[in-house]
């Protein structure tokens, strides 16, 4: 083990003296890194053993051959890909422009949702109302309505695209949870914050703008991320309306071939999206917790 | 010669549920003169702050800052908490804002202060209370008496009319307490309008002119320092005094 400023006291950090570490100390760490050796050691060990036994399990699997030719085929994977990665752009796109709006819709509902006085109340009701409309609401049967029941209604003016009536559809369910998952957040700053703001002057917006909802949002980003990781998921869903996304490409493969592999590769593609989605939050997260725990250069 | 109290307070009545937390409370608080509210865990002090800069409604009674009331319900509350600064028992510093952050934002956000003139001020206010190295930290990073430190420059930026003061020193280490009371002294000494409410018995008699004395919610006792701690006409005072003796806080 190696000494980092975090192992001295902050009296000591910038004091260089003539210290030498001592017999005790290194044997110490002598120890600890022989320790920390031997867990790396038995973790290889044992993911290689469990490694090995679940691919005994499956390939001795009586049914293998087959399921390996319906579900692992190289070729229909090679064919597949392109498709996938096309329609994966839709994909991508929904969850981009969806998530912006499931952000601000739902950051305006939870906010509708704290608002205090009489005024008030219709806005209040309004959000409380629509939280638990959508959450209730399953998705399906929601896009359903929206991407088949809207263009039923022939409005003028009303678009029929199935890719903007189901990124609508998302839309509405998704700020839903993300409205409740904020509420959360803004209920969790503690009241004393709010009283510090108020006593100094700050109005009642403005102590929630400068005080409240940033500690409130950088809490709730690991939810928020799971939402969002959901989202991207769901976005597939809009395929019901006839917009060709990874889904949709893959089983039109399939549908021609009889051979499932498309599916495993559309799977393992959003798999691939999902998680440098989920380690850049985490460094966003860490990032956040350094600054303030540490104190950052001026 | 008597001038207009900064603050007054008439038959001032407070109750939580079914409980009354002030009971009939008078006062008044001369320009430049330090108030200290003593009394047991529970006797209404923190609530008779907390009702003079409004973050809790009076429920009878009224009060008065300067020649205003601001109990009135059409006056601007935000606007009298606007002249009035408080420092928290347990400091409410803002963890997500750099130490210059915290103390900028009520300056910039609600008197409109440029930046660059609000953190000059800022930094100079950290510089006489000995924060000068810390602009630029997090609350988290600082020991528990640099925190109130910087809690009272908070308060400070926004030149108020009024101090409030609520135990400041209650949640502090032994050894932290004084560098915090040192700040309070240099206040009383440039004529800032204090009201604390302590547990602090030897610094309220030292910095005090008024001190008073409450229990159950009424203010049973109150007069100079000198005079309500050398000589307490009440004996419910005395019996407080005797415990702070014995417990060796006097």
């Amino acid at each position: 083990m190696t000494l980092d400023k975090e192992e001295l006291g902050s009296g000591e950090r910038d004091t260089p003296d003539d210290y030498m570490p001592s017999q005790r100390r290194r044997d110490r760490e002598r120890y600890s890194r022989a320790r920390a050796r031997r867990a790396t050691a038995i973790g290889a060990l044992s993911t290689l053993v469990t490694a090995v036994v679940l691919y005994l399990v499956v390939v001795s699997a009586p049914g293998w051959p087959r399921t390996k030719e319906t579900f692992f085929d190289p070729g229909y994977a090679r064919e597949a890909l392109p498709k996938v990665l096309e329609g994966l752009w839709l994909n991508v796109r929904l969850l981009l422009v969806c998530g912006a709006a499931v952000l601000v819709l739902g950051m305006l509902i939870a906010v509708a949702r704290t608002l205090r006085g009489p005024v008030f109340f219709p806005l209040r009701f309004l959000a409380a109302a629509y939280t638990d409309f959508f959450r209730g609401l399953p998705l399906i049967i929601n896009l359903m309505i929206v991407v088949l029941g809207v263009p039923a209604l022939r409005l003028q003016g009303v678009t029929v695209d199935p890719v903007l009536l189901g990124g609508t559809a998302l839309t509405l369910t998704y700020s839903a949870y993300v409205a409740e998952v904020f509420r959360a957040g803004i209920e969790s700053v503690h009241p004393s914050q709010r009283a510090a703001a108020r006593s100094l002057g700050l109005s009642n917006r403005q102590a929630l703008r400068y005080v409240v909802l940033p500690q409130a949002v950088r809490r709730q980003v690991p939810p928020l991320l799971n939402d969002l990781v959901s989202l991207q998921k769901d976005t597939g869903l809009v395929s019901i309306g006839g917009a060709v996304d990874a889904v949709r490409a893959a089983d039109i493969i399939v549908g021609r071939s009889l051979n499932y592999t498309p599916y495993i590769v559309a799977g393992l593609v959003f798999v691939a999206l999902t998680i440098p989605m989920t380690r850049f939050t985490d460094w966003v997260t860490a990032r956040m917790d350094r600054r303030q725990a540490q104190g950052g250069a001026i | 010669m008597s001038q207009t109290p900064v603050l007054r307070m008439e038959s001032v009545r407070k109750t939580f549920g079914g409980s009354v937390v002030l009971r009939d409370v008078d006062l008044e608080v001369a320009p430049h003169t330090v108030t200290a509210l003593i009394g047991a865990s529970g006797s209404g002090k923190s609530t008779l702050l907390r009702c003079a800069n409004l973050l809790e409604e009076i429920d009878d009674g009224a009060i008065w800052l300067d020649d205003e009331e601001i109990t009135d319900p059409r006056a601007d509350q935000d606007a009298v908490r606007r002249r009035i600064g408080v420092v928290f028992q347990a400091y409410n510093l803002f963890p997500h804002m750099s130490v210059l952050d915290n103390i900028t934002l009520a300056p910039r956000r609600v008197h409109g202060v440029p930046r660059a003139e609000a953190e000059a001020r800022a930094r100079e206010l950290l510089e006489r209370l000995g924060l000068g190295g810390k602009a630029g930290e997090y609350p988290d990073r600082l020991s528990g008496g640099q925190q109130q430190r910087v809690a009272i420059v908070r308060a400070l930026a926004v030149r108020p009319r009024l101090l409030l003061l609520d135990e400041i020193t209650a949640a502090l280490d032994p050894e932290l307490v004084g560098e915090v009371l040192t700040v309070v002294r240099g206040l009383k000494d440039e004529g800032m309008t204090m009201v604390l409410a302590t547990h602090e018995m030897g610094f309220a008699r030292e910095v005090a002119d008024q001190v008073c004395f409450l229990e159950g919610g009424v203010v049973l006792e109150r007069g100079t320092a000198e005079q309500v701690f050398g000589d307490p006409r009440q004996e419910r005072t005395r019996r407080f005094l005797r415990r702070i003796v014995e417990a060796g806080r006097l």
